[in-house]
């Protein structure tokens, strides 16, 4: 591990490790970019959806006259009279498990099973007339009973999301390792949660979008994704064209947090109906469609045990997890919440580890990846878990943790679970924080705050993510289970002049892949990052890739680019050495010159090169003119960033407020090609999880209802609501890629939920709050300290994902499991 | 359908005249009539302020304001921040590309213009006073951290002279 | 999301706005700055067939001292009362109303007139006992703030009447705060207390405390007020009085707040209100 300060600039003197501002911005801050919604085709036609406005219910009729002859609407489909060839795809098939997997089709067929499930498309001439046509059709339901609560959903005797399924159980799924009987049998403290991490949704600032255009035998279709090729490979099976006459173009995508990490309803919609129509066919979500119908994240129940031994010995940790997967899968619907169990050990070494699975289908819209994906969920767990446990115990929660952190020299090191973690170093990170937050100077003012009746509280969370997602023999059909290859490739072109060009199938929406990826290229080429491009996004120029999400893009991707123009540069060394008469051994590429070694007045540039290789008077006998290579990167493992933060907070007790006084983080990615953009990700990242923690939630009624529809609910905090953040450094590099770099995308929001809830636990335990659930808003506060100071007589926190009535009497306790002694009996 | 209206706004200097729908929203006039597709919408509640332009120097969200009542007005978008032609940006864009200020983009022309109507009100704001000057500004990518700082910075730049003057 | 269709006008006197918004029926509407009646066009929660809007109506606008108050005109924008520090209270809760960009636009006559229970000034206006100056086809009238609100989102402004100014005590000798209590800045208030203090040697000589979002329109505290009128002002009275402030109030629950927990704000905001306005 070697340190690192903020703003340091790197140790580097070549383009790795520079603090390089983005060659993404000069269009963005002057609104040159192109969204989806910034293009136009001549003659393009709009769509709007018709969706359900109840949980549950059998269609009785659709009457579409009315808008079907209102002025400029050119067509109104509904499920009977779209004409595709399969399913929406959810692509998680584990070998042995068997998954209950009802039939999505982008218009409901005959029964509509959650808020906001597309009824009917209607396509006319005027954006603003296909809205007012879509009020125009009337749908009658017959109404079904709606099945909100995943725990009663599994119960015998509830009604059913999808009755031909025959059960509301979508799969069970299991991973873990060690005996956890022993485990728990050992341990002189069993500490039992009952851990609810709640609904939230990915909510990018851009809502998706997309536009087809079909001419002739070919459709083009721009979409707001993070996975063009992949929805490229999929339409070719729904609309039953063969995939080379589709061309799927990522333009500027305005985030994703994975909830466009899929493949849409309306994607199929606007290809399908373009081609009916003969003209390009545009569809634009708004607010309320992206809350109701783009993918949720988190929604579980997790069921958590662990044991302890006095002197803080972790024997063993049980999970059992309800996931509730809403009505129907998107892509990885029922996979995500078992992604969690590949980190279920935490930082720690654990001889017992365990996670069972059991997914529940209810009449809500799919949950699916939203940033972190299942690990933010484990960690919650451990964490909150971990801090649980040091309290039972009367021990420090950060000597609880470094008893059983998994040491420096144990890697890299295999965990219970199976999964081998690349490189760590748990105590270099959590002693860094320690060097930003002074822990006894924290306790002292914390007392003093006190007596004057302040709360502050300071809570740690530390983590270990399993990111890069790859290799495909582990991720895909035979391991896991899901249906693709997990690699990356990349071209890189070096053009006459010198300058480069390099296509990634990776697919960015706001990471900075322009900048990073000419960074690695720039420097293994020997010239500025300034003269390489970056082309991405669209399947007709650039290799087949899997996309950006879980943390891969530069541990899979970047590396992809890396290679390739290693490659580049070893053909670029064999050229130098026959222009400079040398032995190819003997070149070297330094400070931009393809030289002989030790004799620097003897380079050429890769511009002479470069000239050479495409006026090639003068090249090796047998060496193929052009200067141009292509590498397809499948890793050996994951790789497994981690790090440590810290939260201190503020309780206003008499409202339940919580500020955010300060947040410490102390990450490490590896080795670092940008460390403004590893910033930049840690501080999203942060905000994402104290979102969560404080302000989100997506909040279904009893009857199915979205509550949270708009903006006005669903709270994205703002920048009032946060603090800046203190962010800093340690590098380990990974072993897995020559880059030695590992992700960074998903750290904070990994981190940052149990940081949040420990630190407020922290700060109201004098008041008796031994344990509290996100969100953490003002009321469930509030209603949490009353609860401890009457005793139970006192109003409960109100059970999350319920919307109380209005006077207030159906709120119902979310509080702690009991925790019990073990060991001892 | 309801009687078109004229409507005369000076936008980004340019005089322009259009007949339009009286439901017209300010953000479609620029996007569709007028091709200015620099301003951005992020919801339908006036929350997110994607859609931010000044207005007779202030600045609005242009989902919740009707072309009409802009009849008379003078508009400013992102694509009016930076002189055209010579590649000069505005202090305020100069600090958010420098400070990494932006990640996927969507919400920046919406912030920079939230931020120079802060900063014509309060040239030199303290760090509470930028959150609170954008708190009508949703940005799910930077946690605001680098967005505040840009804005600090440029406000330095705008009081020191260097740069563009707003 | 767009509004449904309607007619536009433009009236360039006032005048001509009344006589347009009569001719334009029952589904005609009054369009100030827009903040309060677009979002709900947008949603299509309203769909007014005729907008009659006073932007180019003038003198509608700007800040005067009169009558020992304040006269405010109706299209007067939040922005432009939150500067203005000699309003004291309305000053201050205008300030923290939504984000600038909406108190770029909106206007207090607007807030008022459409009289949203969870808005920041109607609660002012109903502490302050300011009074609306409204004209109509029958000509002009004055509405006092304890005649204004009836129910919700109904005031006693006519659909045909224009509100032209708002007038705001100046409440000289008296103490002041508003407290606002909100998950996010740029929310909607969750609770909000309007407290207006006059003291007489340590005596409260007179109170009003006005809630915000605790019924379906803007109210007195009045149980509250009666319990400190006439009493000395201390910590322990203004406590003692806080508690009966959410007396007789039904305010609506909703997914972040209990009706129960509304009424526990209302107390604590109450006496934060009450000691800002003692100097507390």
């Amino acid at each position: 591990m070697s340190a690192v300060t903020e703003g340091a600039t790197g140790t580097q003197s070549g383009p790795i490790g520079r603090r390089m501002k983005r060659k993404e911005d000069p269009r963005l801050i002057t609104g040159r970019g192109n969204y989806v919604d910034d293009i136009s085709l001549p003659g393009m036609l709009h769509m709007a959806l018709v969706r359900s406005d109840v949980a549950h219910a059998r269609i009785t009729s659709i009457d579409k006259s009315a808008a079907e002859g209102m002025e400029g609407v050119h067509a109104v489909i509904t499920g009977e009279d779209l004409d595709v060839g399969a399913p929406l795809p959810m692509v998680w098939i584990p070998p042995g498990v068997e998954v209950k997997t009802p039939e999505h089709w982008p218009l409901a067929r005959g029964e509509v099973n959650h808020v906001g499930d597309p009824v009917a498309a209607v396509v006319g001439s005027d954006k603003y007339g296909v809205i007012d046509a879509a009020a125009q059709i009337v749908v009658q339901y017959e109404e079904l009973p709606a099945v909100i609560d995943p725990e009663k959903a599994l119960e015998d005797g509830s009604p059913l999301v999808h009755d031909d399924l025959g059960t509301n159980k979508t799969h069970e799924w299991a991973l873990g390792g060690g005996d956890m009987d022993a485990a728990m049998a050992e341990a002189d403290v069993v500490v039992e949660r009952r851990i609810v991490n709640h609904r939230t949704a990915g909510a990018a600032i851009e809502p998706r979008g997309c536009i087809a255009e079909w001419r002739g035998e070919s459709v083009t279709l721009w979409t707001a994704t993070q996975i063009p090729h992949l929805v490229r490979l999929f339409l070719a099976g729904e609309l039953g064209v063969s995939e080379e006459k589709i061309r799927v173009i990522a333009p500027e995508v305005g985030g994703g947090f994975g909830s466009k990490l899929n493949h849409y309803a309306e994607e199929v919609l606007a290809c399908y109906l373009s081609r009916k129509l003969g003209r390009p066919v545009k569809w634009l979500e708004t607010r309320s469609e992206n809350l109701a119908a783009t993918t949720h994240g988190r929604d579980l129940i997790v069921y958590c045990k662990m044991g302890v031994k006095r002197d803080g010995t972790i024997t063993g940790l049980h999970a059992k997890i309800v996931a509730d997967l809403g009505a129907y899968y998107q892509l990885l619907t029922p996979f995500i919440p078992c992604f969690a169990a590949f980190v279920m050990s935490g930082c720690y070494k654990i001889p017992a580890v365990q996670t069972d699975i059991v997914g529940v289908f209810t009449n809500k819209f799919a949950t699916d990846a939203v940033r972190g994906a299942g690990r933010p969920e484990a960690t919650h767990a451990i964490e909150v878990m971990i801090e649980q446990a040091a309290a039972e115990l009367g021990m420090d929660p950060l000597e609880l943790r470094r008893k059983n952190f998994i040491p420096k020299e144990d890697f890299p090191a295999e965990v219970a679970v199976g999964v081998v973690y690349d490189s760590g170093d748990y105590h270099g990170t959590l002693d860094k924080l320690l060097e930003h937050v002074n822990l006894d100077e924290f306790r002292r003012e914390q007392a003093e705050l006190r007596e004057h009746g302040v709360y502050r509280g300071i809570g740690f969370s530390t983590y270990v993510e399993i990111c890069g997602l790859a290799p495909s023999r582990v991720v895909g059909p035979s391991g896991v289970g899901i249906q693709g290859g997990f690699w990356e490739s990349a071209v890189v072109r070096v053009h006459p002049s010198g300058a480069a060009t390099v296509y990634t199938g990776s697919s960015p929406h706001g990471q900075g892949h322009e900048t990073g990826f000419a960074q690695i290229v720039a420097e293994r080429l020997g010239i500025e990052p300034e003269n390489v491009e970056v082309m991405h996004g669209d399947t007709d120029t650039g290799p087949f890739g899997m996309g950006t999400y879980g943390s891969r893009t530069l541990s899979v991707g970047g590396e992809a680019a890396g290679r390739a123009a290693v490659k580049v540069q070893e053909k670029a060394k064999k050229l130098a050495a026959h222009l400079l008469e040398a032995a190819p051994e003997d070149i070297e590429l330094a400070d931009g010159k393809y030289q002989v070694r030790g004799s620097p007045d003897k380079g050429l540039a890769l511009a002479d090169i470069s000239l050479a290789a495409y006026v090639p008077e003068n090249i090796p006998e047998g060496m193929e003119p052009g200067l141009e290579e292509t590498s397809f990167y499948d890793p050996e493992n994951f790789v497994w960033p981690f790090g440590a933060h810290a939260a201190i907070v503020d309780v206003d007790i008499d409202t339940g407020k919580v500020e955010v006084a300060r947040y410490v983080a102390v990450d490490d990615c590896g080795r670092a090609i940008n460390p403004l953009l590893i910033e930049g990700q840690v501080h999203g990242g942060i905000a994402h999880a104290i979102g969560q923690a404080l302000f989100e939630q997506v909040v279904y009624n009893d009857e199915g209802q979205l509550i949270t529809g708009t903006f006005v609910d669903y709270a994205l905090p703002t920048a009032a609501e946060l603090p800046s953040f203190e962010t800093d450094r340690t590098e380990t590099p990974s072993p897995v890629n020559d880059l030695g770099v590992k992700g960074v995308g998903e750290a904070g929001t990994i981190a940052a939920t149990p940081t949040m809830v420990n630190a407020v636990v922290d700060a109201l335990r004098p008041l008796g709050v031994s344990y509290m659930d996100m969100p953490l808003t003002p009321m469930r506060v509030w209603q949490a300290i009353q609860e401890a100071r009457g005793a139970g007589s006192g109003p409960r926190a109100t059970e999350q994902g319920r919307q109380t009535d209005e006077h207030g009497s159906g709120s119902a306790g979310s509080g702690p499991a009991a925790p019990a002694e073990g060991g001892e009996s | 359908m309801a009687e078109s209206v004229r409507v005369n706004v000076t936008v980004n200097g340019e005089s322009r005249s259009s007949e339009v729908e009286p439901r017209l929203l300010l953000v479609h006039y620029l996007r569709d009539t007028l091709g200015l597709t620099g301003t951005h919408i992020g919801c339908d509640t006036s929350n997110c302020g994607a859609c931010t332009v000044l207005m007779d120097g202030e600045s609005v969200k242009s989902c919740t304001v009707l072309a009409v009542q802009a009849d008379g007005a003078k508009v400013q978008t992102i694509e009016g921040m930076a002189p055209a032609g010579n590649g000069a940006l505005h202090p305020i864009q100069e600090a958010f590309w420098e400070h990494h200020g932006l990640q996927c983009g969507y919400c920046t022309p919406g912030m920079i213009m939230a931020a120079a109507d802060l900063l014509k009100r309060n040239p030199n704001p303290t760090e509470e006073e930028v959150r609170h000057g954008l708190e009508g500004n949703l940005c799910r990518c930077t946690g605001y951290h680098n967005i505040v700082k840009a804005v600090m910075a440029a406000a330095e730049s705008m009081r020191s002279g260097e740069g563009v003057p707003a | 999301m767009i509004p449904a269709n309607f007619d536009y006008a433009a009236p360039e006197s006032l005048d001509e706005a009344i006589s347009t918004l009569s001719q334009g029926g029952d589904d005609a509407k009054l369009l100030a700055g827009g903040h309060s009646l677009l979002p709900l066009m947008k949603l299509r929660l309203a769909a007014p067939s005729l907008l009659v809007s006073l932007g180019k109506v003038p003198g509608l606008s700007g800040i005067e001292r009169s009558n020992g108050g304040f006269s405010i005109g109706a299209m007067t924008r939040h922005a432009e009362i939150a500067d203005a520090e000699e309003l004291g209270v309305t000053a201050h809760a205008a300030s923290l109303i939504a984000d600038q960009q909406v108190r770029n636009r909106g206007t207090i006559g607007g807030s008022i007139a459409h009289g949203d229970s969870a808005g920041d000034l109607p609660t002012v206006f109903l502490a302050a006992e300011g009074t609306v100056t409204a004209q109509g086809p029958n000509g002009e009238r004055q509405i006092q703030a304890t005649e204004m609100f009836k129910s919700f989102l109904t005031t006693a402004v006519g659909p045909d009447e224009v509100v032209t100014s708002v007038y705001m005590p100046a409440l000289d000798g008296y103490g002041w705060g508003y407290e606002k209590f909100v998950r996010r800045s740029e929310d909607w208030a969750m609770v909000g207390v309007c407290a207006l203090v006059k003291s007489n040697g340590g005596t409260c000589e007179d109170v009003r405390v006005a809630l915000t979002h605790m019924g379906a329109t803007p109210l007195r505290a009045s149980a509250t007020e009666e319990a400190l009128r006439g009493q000395s002002l201390s910590p322990e009275s203004i406590a003692q009085a806080a508690e009966q402030a959410a007396e007789g109030t039904n305010p609506p629950g909703d997914v972040n707040a209990t009706p129960d927990y509304k009424k526990h704000l209302a107390r604590v905001l109450t006496k934060r209100a009450l000691m800002a306005a003692t100097g507390g």
